[in-house]
């Protein structure tokens, strides 16, 4: 007897998860517990000023009569906020420069493939001179460790390094525009953070500048029982182009762990900030223990005339997703763009989209939407489109597009359109689509394994997404599915 | 050398018992046509061969050049040379033709142990088959099978076939939803294909691919068994008077 029947899902899962590995590294961290005290000593650590304290405080009281949101599709237990410690990093005063910095550290970076020395690119790509190099600011658990091309970038002007020192080198610009697009009360996440925030990333580009570079922040948490709650700052001048990237993991771990950042962008007129993202937090095991609480705030400004924010997100990895980058659009014909790719596997769960709201006259906004669920994982898009009654003459495309892996995993849609004004076009589109076993007998029969099959139709799938991305990250994003989706065909 | 050897093969699909027995054997440079009326077990055979989930070998033996691929996957019967057309491409958005046919390509060079194939020779060969097929360029750039017309489909089949040179080729009703026009293309590039050292076997309803394609042979299933063999007269009698005839003797 013999019938034919794919591979189960068990036989294939491996632990693929490479960037689990832990760096074993002493570390200065404070013990769990969350207080108004707690708030004062991180700030006293940062040497901050008085009136970035009492930000901080501030935030802190208003989160203390805040609630977690439950509006969205994700189930999980009770976080306990008092047994998540709220600072960590690695032993020791800031490294002067690369010599300094902990070899254990290199060695850490260079397993992920991110380079901590200006002349290499990023891992994975082949050395080109015609691919510019990428700046690269390194979060390590609570703190930055480096950041490259510092004197390149400071040349055209550009301001890139971590929040604290951007704290103490450009005060001005931080208290002009920190909580100027997120206020500090916005949602119960975002008040723990602007409370808590440990380092992160700013980026001021000047009037009519294009950065010579891409930049990079890659954010890695290592210490157990730990949270990070990175900051994130970008402001485009006048006339100015920013492309920024995001990258993050995590080691395995039996525990969830917080992370719940914040990320404000600010484009003057006719400036263009794109802003794209590859998350790869550790998503848990196949049987959900484990894996990151990616619970994040993202949001942009589009301040003046012909603003430009645009988006890009592939979302694989997080035991739990909980994040919706959005677009104000206040300027006239400004511009928000949202394109994600929003991946769950085994037991993930993802509730993941963006919100557009047209403020300004003659404003538009896309947002593609691509969903894959796998495994028993659960993936929701929600997105709101708002036209407020000032939006003369606005427009949104929304595309919102589901594939499932496999009859156990569910998608949602939550769609909402709110508009003031007759004259505005809002467009949906949806579609929900399956990988057939029809899809993979065909490609079976041509001699394709069904693992090459299903992540050769998810990037066909995500296709429209990933071509948004800067090349290097878009061949580390068709990577990461495949490896993402090991276990998904059973 | 017998190519492909069926051996007393027993199929169910649902717990339904379809082929009740079936042996064939096909040599290097032949042409098999295999008719029959609806519900014979025609298509159920070319689907077991190429290990199709859900066609459940209950006894029997499949061999490919002599070795058993009974239990084997459908991608390891491909890579040993057994290539099916489809009755009903499927549509696969989003991937294009080129991608596809370069990733079938290379999954046959690495299960040979051969090197990837350079982009330009890969497409200096596809451009060329896709002329002898009077198909568009442009049809490589989109996605498989998606929004084809039906004809378009059918050389999308026989496209992926002259790409991967398989050693055995099992047409499903190839001819189905073809008008005259396409008919001809499709069975020039059968035609081209045929050649000493592989074979083809053509599963269909009708006469007409058959003054196309010359068989060798021609069997008739009819209940899940192939009742009789005969060579190309067989198919001109089936024509003239059904299968009926075949039934009572």
């Amino acid at each position: 007897m013999s019938s034919k029947s794919n591979p189960t899902a068990q036989e294939l899962v491996q632990n693929e998860y490479r960037a689990g590995f832990v760096t074993d590294i002493e570390s200065d961290t404070i013990p769990p517990g969350l207080s108004e005290s707690v708030v004062r000593q991180i700030s006293n650590i940062k040497a901050e000023p008085e009136w970035l304290t009492e930000w901080r405080v501030d935030a802190y009281n208003r989160w203390c009569s805040m609630h977690e949101p439950r509006w969205a599709h994700v189930k999980f237990p009770p976080i306990d906020y008092q047994a998540i410690s709220y600072f960590s990093a690695p032993k020791g005063d800031k490294p002067k420069s690369l010599d300094e910095v902990d070899p254990e550290l290199l060695r850490t970076y260079e397993k992920l493939g991110i380079p901590l020395h200006e002349q290499k690119v990023l891992a994975g790509v082949e050395e080109d001179p015609s691919i510019a190099p990428v700046a690269v600011d390194a979060v390590f658990d609570s703190v930055s460790i480096t950041t490259t091309f510092r004197e390149t970038l400071k040349e055209h002007g550009v301001v890139f390094c971590s929040f604290s020192e951007a704290v103490q080198s450009h005060p001005d610009l931080v208290r002009k525009y920190l909580g100027s697009v997120v206020p500090k009360s916005d949602n119960f996440y975002a008040a723990l953070n602007s409370a808590v925030f440990s380092d992160g990333t700013f980026v001021y580009v000047p009037e009519g500048v294009r950065c010579p570079m891409e930049l990079l922040t890659y954010f890695r948490i290592n210490a157990q029982n730990t949270g990070q709650f990175e900051r994130t700052l970008i402001i485009a001048d006048k006339g100015s182009y920013v492309s920024y990237l995001e990258g993050c993991t995590a080691p395995m771990r039996d525990e969830n762990q917080l992370h719940a950042a914040v990320v404000e962008l600010v484009a003057l007129d006719d400036a263009h900030i794109k802003y794209s993202t590859v998350q790869n937090w550790y998503p848990g095991d196949e049987n959900g223990a484990g894996g990151i609480y990616n619970f994040v705030t993202k949001r942009g400004t589009c301040r003046g005339r012909r603003s430009h924010i645009s988006w890009t997100q592939v979302e694989t990895g997080s035991a739990i997703t909980w994040k919706y980058p959005s677009v104000i659009l206040r300027g006239d014909e400004s511009k928000g763009e949202f394109y994600s790719v929003a991946l769950t596997n085994n037991r993930q769960q993802a509730d993941t989209g963006t919100k557009m709201t047209h403020i300004g006259k003659n404003t538009t906004s896309t947002i593609v939407s691509k969903g894959i669920s796998a495994g028993q994982s659960s993936n929701a898009y929600r997105g709101l489109v708002r036209m407020n009654p000032g939006a003369r003459e606005s427009r949104n495309h929304t595309q919102c597009d589901s594939l499932l892996i496999g009859s156990k995993c569910a998608a949602h849609t939550f769609p909402y359109i709110e508009s003031r004004r007759k004259d505005a076009i809002v467009e949906h589109e949806a579609t929900t689509t399956k990988v057939s076993d029809d899809q993979l007998f065909l490609c079976q029969q041509r001699g394709i394994s069904p693992e090459k099959a299903v992540s050769m139709i998810v990037n066909g799938f995500c296709r429209e997404v990933f071509r948004e991305l800067p090349m290097e990250f878009a061949v580390e994003a068709s990577k990461l599915l495949e490896v993402s989706l090991e276990g998904a065909v059973g | 050398m017998s190519l492909l050897e069926v051996s007393n093969l027993f199929v169910s699909v649902d717990n339904r018992d379809i082929l009740k027995g079936v042996d064939l054997e096909v040599n290097a440079g032949e042409v098999h046509a295999i008719m029959g009326p609806n519900g014979s077990g025609k298509s159920t055979l070319a689907n077991a061969l190429a290990g199709r989930q859900g066609y459940s070998i209950e006894s029997g033996c499949i061999r490919l050049d002599s070795v058993d691929v009974t239990s084997l996957e459908p991608e390891e019967r491909s890579h040993r040379g057994l290539f099916m057309a489809f009755q009903y491409p499927v549509e696969i958005p989003g991937v294009t033709n080129i991608e596809f046919l370069k990733t079938a390509v290379e999954s046959h060079r690495a299960a040979h142990g051969c090197n990837e194939i350079s982009a330009v020779e890969f497409m200096r060969n596809l451009r060329s088959l896709t002329a002898r097929l009077e198909l568009n360029p442009d049809f490589l750039k989109r996605g498989v099978n998606e929004s084809f017309s039906g004809g378009e489909k059918k050389r999308n089949e026989i496209l992926q076939m002259l790409c991967l040179h398989p050693r055995i080729a099992l047409l499903d009703e190839t001819d189905s939803g073809l008008d005259i026009d396409a008919l001809q293309v499709v069975a020039r590039g059968i035609n081209e294909f045929r050649s000493p050292a592989n074979a083809i076997v053509l599963v269909t309803h009708y006469q007409r691919l058959l003054n196309y394609i010359a068989p060798d042979y021609v069997h008739v299933m009819m209940d899940g068994r192939v009742i009789k063999s005969g060579d190309a007269s067989l198919a001109l009698a089936l024509e003239e008077r059904g299968y009926g005839w075949l039934e009572e003797s």
